[in-house]
């Protein structure tokens, strides 16, 4: 195998798995994900405010933070 | 050359295989732990011959902290007919650990797995998680979240496998 065809495999392995070699973290490793500060968004008054219209507009709560750790049950 | 490649396609082949830890069926016996606990060491094993409902937990879980008063009330109404609540924590921090015990008192049994080896060997999907054994040491159930519509449903199953 020469030397061209190995950099072509390499490169094929690495687009075709993309990122799939990074592991998520586990649902006991989201501890410090689940702090408030990890939250999107700047200010927490603003935030509260956006959520209470998106969940009374969509009939749904929750997807604003990590908290119960993905089970969808906080 | 022919190393380089073989360990190219090594390498390629590891790209793909991740592996989600799967959860386990009921009907198989649930895997064996040894942990240091909050009154020496837990083993599941020691545990046979009673119904044991193993609680994964975390401190910065919100239903985690639901579930705690209701595991107490459960291990104090069925503790003498032979059921034993072992809640494991996951936290990475012991102490985070402490000061919501401090917060949320525990009158059942309580392991520390800061590694996370326990719940990747149970396959836990969500926090919390809880798990059913059986007095024959296998799994009835297993069960992701603590919502309070399920508190009938998850005392119901403590109370067929104690039968």
């Amino acid at each position: 195998m020469t030397k061209k065809t190995l950099t072509a495999l390499l490169v094929l392995g690495a687009a075709l798995s993309g990122c799939s070699a990074l592991q998520p973290p586990q649902p006991w490793e989201k501890g410090l994900l689940a702090k408030p500060e990890m939250t999107l968004g700047g200010d927490a008054l603003e935030g509260r405010f956006d959520v209470h219209i998106l969940n009374s507009k969509e009939a749904a709560s929750g997807g604003s933070g990590v908290g119960g750790g993905g089970c969808g049950c906080n | 050359m022919n190393r380089l490649s073989a360990l190219t396609l090594a390498l390629c082949a590891g790209l793909f295989a991740a592996l989600p830890a799967a959860a386990i069926d009921a009907g198989t016996a649930a895997p064996e732990f040894q942990l240091n606990g909050s009154r020496g060491a837990v083993n599941l094993g020691a545990l046979k011959g009673k119904v044991v409902y193993l609680d994964f937990w975390a401190s910065w879980c919100g239903p985690c902290k639901q579930s705690f008063p209701w595991m107490n009330e459960m291990q104090a109404k069925y503790g003498a007919k032979g059921l034993q609540i072992v809640g494991i924590n996951l936290d990475a921090k012991r102490a985070d650990a402490d000061k919501f015990l401090a917060e949320v008192p525990a009158t059942f049994v309580l392991a520390f797995d800061a590694q996370g080896d326990t719940p990747k060997r149970y396959g836990v999907k969500g926090m919390p998680t809880s798990v059913l054994i059986g007095a024959d040491g296998k799994v009835v159930q297993m069960h992701a979240g603590f919502r309070d519509e399920e508190r009938k449903a998850l005392e119901d199953a403590i109370v067929a496998a104690l039968k």
